[in-house]
């Protein structure tokens, strides 16, 4: 059975060190189709920049299975220059603006170096210190001879790392749901017809995945993406009892979302793959968050959708950390799920 | 001039915490071991190279300090493999969250500054800045390895690499204070070719950012006739624009205020002014805030200046400096030492005295 090894942690390291904002996923589009093109049967661009691959199977009666991981990553756009080689900036996606202070970035096409620094502590009251630091407050020096332009998009620093169990990066999120594809899209079955939709803007709306839903018309999709863990000690009395995921714990299967109610039948077919695999998994605890399964899902006369998500801490900030073998028993889960698909998974 | 770059980034590439100077220390000793005739470390830490004066006799001495420690973290508490974190000097934990480190444990071991999820702080501390006891280092292991490797009092020290930015300017942690250890290394090299005919003490200080204590005890030790304290000090910047701030990469700043004595300055500027390196006053009236508060009142009173290299986000993790400001710093003190007649003691009087 192929599995995560040495070349796909590489290839994760090279995806997450890209730089790829909603809005312009170039860099990581360019190492997509460098990876997926001898393999597919199909590889279309569409309108917004997604990367459609059709990857066919053999054999009647193949159920077409949409499978999608998000290139986009948050990050910033430079919105005005305020004085030598300083931007003011907007932040694209989800960023809690408490993870912005006293970081290193990076910015454009030619990966400028830049800081967002801060105020001197010096120069700060006690009063300041406790009121938190908005994005409006800041900006990013590329210092003093820096060349940028307002419109040009940035985002924290490449920072990959392996630390014992873990992989360290910005932009984990979903970074490891691209190579997962990859991965799937090179072992892929003849059972069924494999739609890989490598979509754009998720963290802007899931918008990229709404059109390739409409685009490929698949049976079934399935969303590859990663969902924080929110396993840390409670700081006060009482249970952490809003993990959300834990690491360590294998893929996070989803029950529903803020946007979706997961297919039951897609569920229950994950969760008896896994068990009879016995391939380490978890259930997300329901609620909140969401992935492109909620605009495919609607996409179309409707279309069954499933996510499954490895668990990663601290999203959307400098650094995320997730562990190796949920990777591994992601992409495990999936493969092995993806042999098992027949057209009667989707009669009920 | 040699390029001073790859030794200053093999500085802010280390540790070396107030009182844990070990790791820049090695590194600057060093880089001055040819530069200078004598090196030993003081009992507190600092380092004491002594370039001895071309005069005859009983030789004045002059001490230039520049402090080599840094600021940084160290472990209060681990829980599940979870580290809490207090400071070391002054540090704004506003600027903490997503920041890499270094835990120094029974290993080095790289981590990361987190700000935990929202549900599991009390209420009261999730809106606004997150404070530092409520901060955490992940280091990505599992707890019982953590608990077998860290153990509360670790130092933690900032990761941030070195990076080379437009304009000549270079960013990192530490470069308070170690773009100054940088000036002074270029005028050592620069003493190289000149004649002085006092002795001098490169002093790489330890403690600064807490006690001020390497440089009083070192002072008090070296007995020097008068001193020059090199610091980093505010650039106008994102943040920073008013009165106190200077502009970074268009000259250095020589202070004025109850810590250094006005002949000092004095001389400072006209040499300055000669050697058409520009300067901006820098106005402390009170408590520099650098080692000169404490070497002035060593032994029975030392006549002290300070000189300043602008530096935009002190105390963050992304500090960022002008090469061509250290180089004006390294300049202007070996030509200042060069210039230093035997008698020039004898010239420091008071405008009364005269």
């Amino acid at each position: 059975m192929p599995t995560i090894g040495t070349s796909q942690i590489k290839l994760l390291e090279k995806l997450c060190n890209a730089v790829s904002v909603s809005g312009d996923e170039s860099e990581v589009r360019k190492i997509v189709l460098e990876e997926v093109k001898p393999y597919a049967d199909e590889v279309k661009v569409d309108a917004l920049g997604s990367v459609l691959v059709t990857k066919k199977g053999k054999g009647a009666k193949r159920v077409r299975v949409m499978l999608d991981a998000h290139m986009d990553e948050v990050g910033f756009m430079l919105v005005a220059e305020d004085g030598e080689g300083t931007y003011e900036f907007k932040t694209i996606g989800g960023i809690d603006s408490r993870n912005l202070a006293g970081k290193q970035v990076i910015v454009g096409k030619d990966h400028t170096p830049g800081v967002i620094g801060a105020r001197p502590i010096h120069l700060t009251t006690y009063n300041e210190r406790k009121k938190s630091m908005s994005a409006d407050s800041l900006r990013i020096d590329l210092g003093t001879g820096g060349k940028a332009k307002p419109g040009d998009r940035g985002t924290f620093a490449p920072n990959f790392r392996r630390v014992g169990p873990s992989l360290m990066s910005k932009s984990l999120d979903d970074r490891l749901g691209i190579a997962t594809l990859i991965e799937l899209i090179k072992s892929a079955p003849a059972n069924i017809d494999l739609l890989a939709a490598f979509s754009v803007q998720e963290e802007i709306g899931l918008r990229g995945a709404k059109v390739a839903a409409q685009y490929f018309k698949p049976d079934m999709a399935i969303a590859i993406d990663a969902t924080p863990a929110n396993d840390l000690p409670m700081q006060y009395e009482g249970e952490n009892i809003f993990y959300n995921t834990k690491l360590g714990f294998g893929p996070a299967i989803y029950i529903n979302n803020s946007s979706t109610i997961d297919d039951p039948r897609l569920v229950k077919f994950l969760q008896e793959t896994a068990e009879k695999s016995k391939i380490p998994h978890q259930i997300r605890q329901p609620g909140g968050g969401g992935t492109d399964a909620g605009a495919i899902q609607k996409s179309l006369a409707g279309v069954p959708v499933v996510s499954v998500s490895v668990p990663h801490r601290y999203t959307h900030t400098a650094m995320s950390v997730s562990r190796l073998d949920d990777w591994k028993n992601t992409f495990a889960l999936l493969y092995v799920a993806l042999k098992r698909i027949t057209p009667a998974l989707l009669k009920s | 001039m040699t390029d001073i770059l790859p030794f200053l980034k093999s500085l802010i590439n280390v540790s070396g915490l107030s009182a844990y100077e070990g790791p820049a220390a090695r590194l600057i000793e060093e880089k001055w071991k040819p530069l200078v005739d004598d090196i030993t470390l003081s009992r507190l830490g600092s380092l004491h190279a002594l370039k001895r004066g071309h005069g005859k006799g009983r030789r004045p001495s002059i001490m230039i300090a520049t402090h080599m420690d840094a600021i940084g973290l160290l472990v209060t508490k681990i829980e599940d493999g979870f580290l809490h974190v207090d400071e070391i000097g002054g540090i704004d934990s506003r600027i903490l969250p997503g920041t890499p480190v270094i835990v120094h444990g029974k290993q080095e071991l790289p981590g990361v500054i987190v700000i935990p999820p929202m549900k599991t702080l009390p209420e009261n501390a999730r809106d606004d800045a997150i404070n530092l006891p409520h901060l955490l280092v992940d280091l990505g292991l599992l707890p019982s390895k953590v608990a077998s490797l860290v153990r509360v009092g670790d130092l933690v020290s900032f990761d941030t690499q070195p990076v080379d930015m437009a304009g000549d300017i270079i960013s990192g942690h530490s470069l308070d204070n170690r773009a100054s250890v940088a000036a002074l290394t270029i005028c050592l090299e620069e003493l190289k070719n000149k004649l002085h005919s006092w002795d001098v003490w490169a002093v790489a200080t330890a403690q600064e950012e807490e006690t001020l204590g390497g440089a009083a005890t070192s002072a008090f030790d070296l007995h020097p006739d008068l001193a020059i304290v090199v610091d980093v000090t505010f650039a106008k910047g994102p943040g920073a624009s008013d009165w106190q701030t200077f502009p970074m990469g268009k000259g250095l700043t020589i202070c004025w205020g109850a810590d250094l004595h006005p002949f000092l300055y004095k001389k400072l500027k006209e040499l300055a002014d000669k050697l058409e390196i520009p300067t901006s006053m820098d106005i402390v009236p009170t408590h520099s805030g650098t080692d000169a508060h404490s070497i002035q009142v060593a032994r029975e009173g030392i006549p002290s200046a300070v000189l300043g290299i602008p530096l935009r986000y002190m105390h963050t993790p992304v500090e960022m400096v002008a090469v061509k400001d250290i180089q004006r710093v390294g300049r202007l003190m070996a030509e200042f030492i060069s210039n230093l007649e035997d008698d020039f003691v004898s010239k420091i009087v008071w405008d009364e005295e005269k």
